[in-house]
């Protein structure tokens, strides 16, 4: 038979995707995005707050228009219709179109931070009043990721206005991104002190535990620097664990980090192309877990050369440290990661490289109590789960056999009971662990005895 | 040994697997003319409406198939031979099989309705039905449905998604108020209504009306009242799929024929899910939920395989999305006051937004049922509860236990307490 029909409409979709304030919505962003062409190329005829607020509040008015015709008046649910029609969201042409774009801007960023200097511009008078500084691209990028985190949180918010887990999810990345990614380190540069990240921890943020950063911020005894670099042990290698054995890996990933909070809002209408298959789930176990050994290496390296006082490693650790920056803090967590959101969905840095959630994955897999609980006999496979599970989880496999997901990678975003037809999920912090291993109930003793069976 | 399963439904699949996992060497073929690989046939809505893609809807990937060495054919059966133990395919060639298994499925219930084999009249059942639904929807602008079952609403829901307006005939006076009491069958109505479906309650089809060039072009009910319409969708229910059975000789009443053990009267021939009628002291039984269907096909293959199984339901479930409201049942609850057997009484808390709801059915004081809207609830723990036959006391002391809704939801539970313990004492 012919199964083109059933995979592409021929009929126009929902008239509520036609409203006339959906089309203002789109002519405004549009011109937003055509006047922040012009201030990159330093056309735009206006300067300092006037331009600002030219390019960024044309845009916004515009996206809040669009969210606003699209959602509002919408009874509260799910709201998936015809996300497998738009182009956009299925890798058609405006779907590789958005990944070229945001490719491009990351490229820049990245490896040609001067040709942005038009756009740097634009944010100049706010980089003056938050920093007390001249702004650069790095301030530019903050800000744009800030942006795109508030106004797409928005739409994201309404779209589970009926889910309350949703809502405080999405109001606590929108807080950790807006306060303590943005706010706090411009503050922080204000004040005359190291912008430092509160919510970044190594090896997310690798170069924190680098001797030389560490140097850095202990210079001259400073007791905020003192502060930073406790913060930064303590949050790597006592909080960590202890929140991800009472909730899973979620209490980051999903609603604090700031990876996370970009593929949750701006992220959301890409999550269903995360890859299902076996072969992406063999391939996400080896390269996360290659990555977390070359960032410990890397570590190790930087710290075995500092203690030998630079003499046998200087050159060969250094050198090993700009690769691992290259590859992997540009290269994969930011083209790869976010450029690719519109090819190979939200959470392809998340998923297939981050150490970070290497590290959460493990304890959440082997010393957790989280896991998604699933409801006797009422699946249907339907296959809403599998679909818009961000992670590429099989979330269906387990459904429908009535066992829990118990999974390293899952980072709690709760879509999958959301969508679900049938009240078959729930994302639970369990009483006990009994479901990771055999004979996880005691696992120390199941640890001792596995040793002594091999030996 | 050569296994032969006509139909990839969840009857059949799952069947295919329990003899595979029993079996490791015998023959397995599963023929479908419907489609190449078993899919979830109540998702169907969500590839109309752009939820899914229709590979998403595929439980197993082929290789899931392929490392089984289940084989899958693409064809339609014509004849089955229960003497010689042979089928003819729809290509003209024959398939020899050692045992068969029926799991033909069903199909809308078409009434005798004059017009009813008119173009652009359908129900929604297979993948087929989605494909004809598909090509139609460019020249519809409003279409028309009978029968206000859960089909009905899905079709409902899915046409209204794609801006096309809805009219929906249900014979009762309620939203299928004869599987859902008052209250619930209300609250759907109104919501239903809500969203600007068009639900006509005690209203029935007389007849469709022609274009003039064979497709439907509007409904006439019975009370004379015409509707014109581009499209008319028949919800009111399915019937077995038993042509084929019937041919060859097969025992056939409402459906195929079945003893508990999902045994047909012919040697070496069973029948599973939608397409069975399991016989009993009280008559037959068709049961065509996905969950029955999968438990069917569990006794099937383990009967084939040589092994005493037996079908038995247990507590009866269910579950279903009308629009935005979630339904879940345990047990028995009768719907109509008057059918009521003597000792069952219901307590009913409802939301004042309407949108939750909890019923908590007795027995001479025994717990035996409950419906929920817009709640989840644990299927284990009510299952327990009602076989271990508590009372309405202890139930709704530990209603916290069954709650399945989303973290940070809203809960309800000591007014639910207080409402259906007044109720129920």
């Amino acid at each position: 038979m012919n199964e083109m029909a059933v995979t592409r409409p021929l009929a126009p979709a929902a008239s509520g995707r036609t409203r006339p304030g959906r089309v203002a919505g789109a002519v405004l962003m549009a011109v937003g995005v055509v006047l922040l062409g012009a201030a990159a190329v330093g056309r735009l005829p206006a300067s300092g707050w006037t331009a600002f607020a030219l390019v960024f509040g044309t845009f916004g008015v515009g996206a809040i228009a669009h969210i606003v015709a699209t959602y509002v008046g919408t009874p509260p649910g799910i709201q998936n219709d015809g996300v497998q029609f738009n182009g956009a969201q299925t890798r058609g042409f405006a779907g590789w179109l958005l990944g070229l774009a945001f490719t491009t801007f990351y490229c820049l960023l990245y490896w040609k931070g001067e040709l942005l200097g038009g756009m740097v511009a634009l944010v100049e008078p706010l980089s003056r009043m938050l920093r007390g500084a001249p702004a650069d691209h790095w301030f530019l990028y903050g800000f744009v990721y800030t942006y795109a985190i508030v106004f797409m949180g928005v739409r994201f918010a309404y779209r589970y206005r009926h889910v309350r887990y949703q809502l405080v999810r999405t109001a606590s990345v929108v807080f950790f991104q807006l306060g303590f990614a943005f706010l706090i380190p411009a503050f922080l540069r204000l004040m005359q002190q190291p912008e430092f990240y509160f919510t970044y921890f190594w090896p997310l943020k690798y170069d924190y535990l680098f001797p030389g950063t560490i140097a850095d911020l202990t210079k001259s005894g400073a007791s905020l620097g003192v502060f930073m670099v406790t913060w930064g042990v303590v949050a790597a290698f006592v909080a960590t664990p202890i929140l991800t054995y009472y909730f899973g890996k979620r209490w980051y990933c999903s609603w604090v980090c700031g990876c996370g909070g970009l593929a949750e809002t701006a992220g959301d209408p890409f999550r269903h192309l995360s890859s299902k298959k076996l072969s992406a789930w063999k391939f996400e176990r080896w390269s996360i877990h290659l990555v977390l050994v070359a960032i410990v290496l890397c570590t190790a390296l930087l710290w075995t050369n500092s203690a030998l006082g630079g003499d046998v490693l200087g050159r060969f650790s250094q050198g090993y440290a700009s690769v691992y920056g290259f590859v992997v803090g540009a290269a994969l967590s930011g083209v790869v990661g976010v450029g690719f959101y519109p090819l190979l969905g939200s959470r392809v840095w998340c998923r297939f490289f981050c150490p970070q959630a290497a590290i959460l994955g493990l304890f959440q897999r082997f010393f957790s109590r989280f896991r998604i609980t699933t409801n006797g006999g009422q699946c249907i496979s339907c296959g809403n789960c599998s679909t818009y599970c961000e992670m590429g989880i099989d979330v269906r496999a387990y459904a429908q056999r009535g066992a829990n997901v118990v999974r390293a990678s899952c980072v709690g975003c709760g879509i999958c009971a959301a969508v679900c037809p049938r009240g078959v999920l729930k994302l639970e912090n369990g009483p006990t662990h009994g479901d990771r291993f055999e004979h996880s109930g005691k696992p120390l003793k199941a640890l001792l005895e596995s040793l002594r069976a091999r030996s | 040994m050569h296994v032969v399963i006509l139909g990839n439904g969840i009857a059949g699949a799952t069947a295919a697997v329990e003899v595979r996992k029993r079996q490791k060497a015998w023959r397995i073929t599963l023929i479908s003319g419907e489609s190449d690989l078993f899919y979830s046939r109540p998702a169907l809505m969500y590839l109309y409406m752009g939820h899914m893609r229709l590979g998403d809807l595929h439980p197993y990937e082929r290789r899931f198939w392929d490392d089984l060495r289940i084989e899958r054919v693409r064809a339609w059966v014509e004849h089955i031979d229960t003497r010689e133990r042979r089928l003819r395919l729809d290509r003209g060639e024959a398939m020899p099989y050692d045992l068969l298994l029926l799991a033909t499925g069903a199909q809308p219930n078409r009434f005798g309705w004059p017009g009813q084999d008119l173009q652009r009249v359908q129900g929604l059942y297979s993948l087929q039905d989605v494909e004809t639904l598909e090509r139609a929807t460019p020249v519809v602008r409003h279409a028309v449905l009978v029968g206000g079952g859960l089909i009905g609403i899905e079709l409902a829901e899915m046409l209204h998604s794609r801006g096309i307006h809805v009219t929906m005939l249900a014979r009762e006076s309620a939203y299928w108020n004869n599987a859902l009491p008052d209250q619930e069958a209300q609250m759907i109505g109104r919501l239903v209504r809500e969203r600007g479906i068009d639900l006509r309650l005690g209203t029935q089809l007389a007849e469709i009306t022609d274009d003039g060039r064979g497709g439907a072009a509007g409904v006439v009910t019975r009370d004379g009242e015409r509707i014109a319409c581009q499209l008319v969708g028949l919800t009111a229910g399915v019937t077995p799929n038993v042509a084929v059975a019937r041919d060859a000789g097969i025992p056939c009443s409402r459906g195929v024929v079945v003893d508990a053990s999902l045994r047909t009267a012919i040697d070496g021939v069973f029948a599973a899910g939608d397409c069975a009628e399991i016989a009993g002291p009280d008559g037959g039984r068709v049961e065509q939920l996905w969950y029955t269907g999968k438990a069917q096909g569990e006794v099937a293959a383990a009967t084939m395989c040589g092994e005493r199984a037996r079908y038995e339901r247990g507590v009866w479930f269910n579950s279903a999305k009308f629009l935005d409201l979630e339904w879940h049942t345990y047990g028995q609850v009768t719907p109509a006051v008057g059918q009521r057997p003597a000792g069952e009484r219901h307590g009913w808390w409802q939301h004042p937004s309407a949108r939750h709801g909890l019923r908590v059915v007795t027995r001479d004081g025994v717990v035996v049922g409950m419906n929920a809207m817009g709640l989840r609830h644990r299927h284990r723990v009510w299952e327990r509860w009602i076989a271990e036959r508590r009372d309405a006391g202890y139930v709704l002391d530990h209603l916290r236990e069954a709650n399945f809704d989303a973290e940070l939801s809203r809960r309800w539970e000591p007014q639910m307490r207080a409402s259906l313990k007044e109720q129920l004492a």
